[in-house]
């Protein structure tokens, strides 16, 4: 079993059409769906894990990219500021999948942004602002 | 073998030479443990500590010099968060915890209090500049009314970091009893015992480490925010008389420390504005405190591990008065406490990582010779400090 946490920025041409639908039966792969937004000029925002063998999940990514679905991996949604991060722990209290989490007896805290599901809990959580969402703000700079 | 007695001045001569023995309280815990304390006081001159949290109760004194016309300047704001400006003429303190002027802060709760003092005197360390706006009622000796320029922490003549309330000895652990999240702060608190968040630096912990202060007070040289400052005071809420373990661990929130330093000295990274959700603005302080083993007993202090650190663990939302449990630091640390029946997982709010580090910075300085230690003129209250036979 393979899988993957995905963002899938839809153009407002395919926004409307059955494109996870079209994963689920023609490619044999499950989903899990976080979060789905539609902005004011009808882009489609969608963070999502896909899952399935390793071979139809390549397949059903291949889909997408040639509707002109474009992914990206979460990490490139979520990031932590590293400078702005002072390594307290707070933020450990509300992420609900342990991408952040502490490494004992240490205490360093780590951010796995494999395990993110970009709830965005952790952003207003922390009092150095160092979880960052970007792909909110990539979308609307490309209106 | 003669019992270990070394002064503030042979340690000092030995820094001069370079040739303090400096050890971090975790090292120090570990070497305690290893020979034990009477050949660890003869082995080692200083120990150094850290702690890097939210501490609400700082701030600064600016003096951002005389205008032409002159004014007395009756409310000042710094990008738009507003100082206290009763003092003389151009004097004014800003405090940690100020939100903007127009910050809806709980309006939609939580509120995220995304900018106030403390996020100034970051800016501030940080060298950006910040805009600076004045009003006054006008006299015959000061007549202008209105000032408003742009400053850099350069261009002030005058600004010193001031807090009246830091570095506080052990902390309580906050949990939640009710049935929704709760905004504190000591953070998010989930319902239903969600989670129980903790706030100090343990055995790395300054006043952990000298528990009855036997060598702070007025004069002690630290780290402030990255560079040398001085305990002046104890601290506002200093309570020295709280319950104690018979290791001299106080079990609950006990002494604190008033700290001072000039702040065009400091840098950005040991003085960061926070943001706590639902709660405020704040500053995030880092502060280091040396301990010089005078004795077996200060290497004892020293010695302490987590383990043998105790807090409470307490309601915060104002359904259970009576603490819940006592815990140790160890147990904190673990990630998990037990609190009945129910497996609770725990939440650090203060660095340790950072704590380390400072604590470590503080060791370099003194090794180089950097670094003296302050005689302390007058030590911090405490009716309880065992009498000495010396
Ligand atoms: S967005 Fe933040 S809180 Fe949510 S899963 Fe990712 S790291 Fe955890
Ligand atoms: S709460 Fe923020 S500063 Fe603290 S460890 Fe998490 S990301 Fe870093």
């Amino acid at each position: 079993m393979y899988a993957r946490m995905l963002v899938l920025r839809f153009p407002k041409e395919i926004v409307d059409k059955p494109i996870v639908t079209n994963l689920v039966r023609n490619y044999n792969l499950s989903f899990n769906i976080l979060k789905a937004q539609i902005y004011p000029r009808k882009e489609g925002l969608m963070v999502m894990e896909l899952r399935g063998n390793r071979k139809d999940y390549e397949r059903g990514l291949q889909y997408l990219k040639d509707i002109g679905v474009i992914v990206e991996s979460i990490a490139q949604g979520i990031r932590r500021d590293e400078e702005k991060c002072y390594q307290c722990g707070a933020c450990t209290a509300v992420c609900p999948t342990g991408a952040l989490h502490i490494k004992r007896p240490e205490m360093e805290v780590l951010f796995d942004s494999e395990r993110c599901s970009a709830c965005e809990l952790c952003v207003k959580t922390c009092p150095a602002r160092a979880m960052i969402v970007l792909f909110d703000q990539k979308m609307t700079l490309e209106v | 073998m003669a019992a270990v007695s070394k002064t503030y001045e042979e340690i000092n001569e030995r820094i001069r030479k370079g040739q303090a023995v400096v050890l971090t309280a975790e090292e120090m815990t570990r070497l305690v443990k290893k020979v034990g304390p009477e050949k660890a006081a003869k082995e080692v001159d200083v120990v150094t500590t850290g702690t890097f949290a939210p501490m609400c109760s700082s701030g600064v004194f600016i003096n951002f010099g005389h205008t032409q016309p002159p004014i007395k300047a009756a409310k000042v704001w710094l990008n738009d968060v507003p100082a206290y400006a009763g003092l003389a003429a151009v004097d004014i303190y800003l405090g940690a915890t100020e939100p903007a002027f127009d910050d809806p802060l709980n309006k939609v709760h939580p509120g995220t209090f995304e900018y106030g003092g403390g996020h100034v005197i970051h800016d501030l360390v940080s060298g950006k500049p910040v805009r600076l706006r004045a009003e006054a009622y006008g006299t015959d000796c000061y007549p202008n009314r209105h000032v408003e320029m742009t400053v850099t922490l350069q261009d002030l003549p005058y600004a010193v970091l001031c807090n009246p309330r830091n570095a506080y000895q052990n902390y309580n652990c906050a949990v939640n009893l009710s049935k929704k999240t709760i905004y504190t702060y000591m953070g998010t608190l989930k319902p239903r015992l969600g989670n129980a968040n903790y706030s100090t630096s343990g055995e790395l912990s300054p006043l952990l480490n000298d528990p009855h202060y036997r060598t702070l007070g007025l004069g002690t040289r630290i780290f402030l925010g990255g560079a040398q400052g001085y305990i002046v005071w104890h601290g506002s809420q200093h309570r020295p008389d709280a319950p104690r373990l018979p290791n001299g661990i106080p079990r609950m929130p006990s002494g604190t420390l008033m700290v001072l330093g000039d702040l065009k000295e400091m840098s950005p990274r040991w003085l960061m504005g926070v943001s706590i959700q639902g709660y405020g603005c704040s500053l995030a302080v880092g502060i280091g405190v040396p301990i010089p083993i005078l004795d077996a007993e200060m290497a004892t202090y020293t010695g302490i591990s987590d383990s043998e650190i105790v807090t409470q663990v307490k309601d915060y939302s104002f359904n259970q008065a009576e603490p819940l449990a006592e815990v140790t630091y160890e147990e904190l640390r673990s990630g998990c406490i037990r609190i009945g029946e129910k497996e609770v997982p725990t939440v650090p709010l203060s660095s340790v990582v950072r704590a380390r580090e400072i604590a470590g910075i503080l060791k370099r300085w003194i090794e180089e010779g950097r670094f003296e230690l302050g005689v302390p003129q007058k030590l911090l209250p405490n009716p309880l400090r065992p009498a000495r036979a010396s």
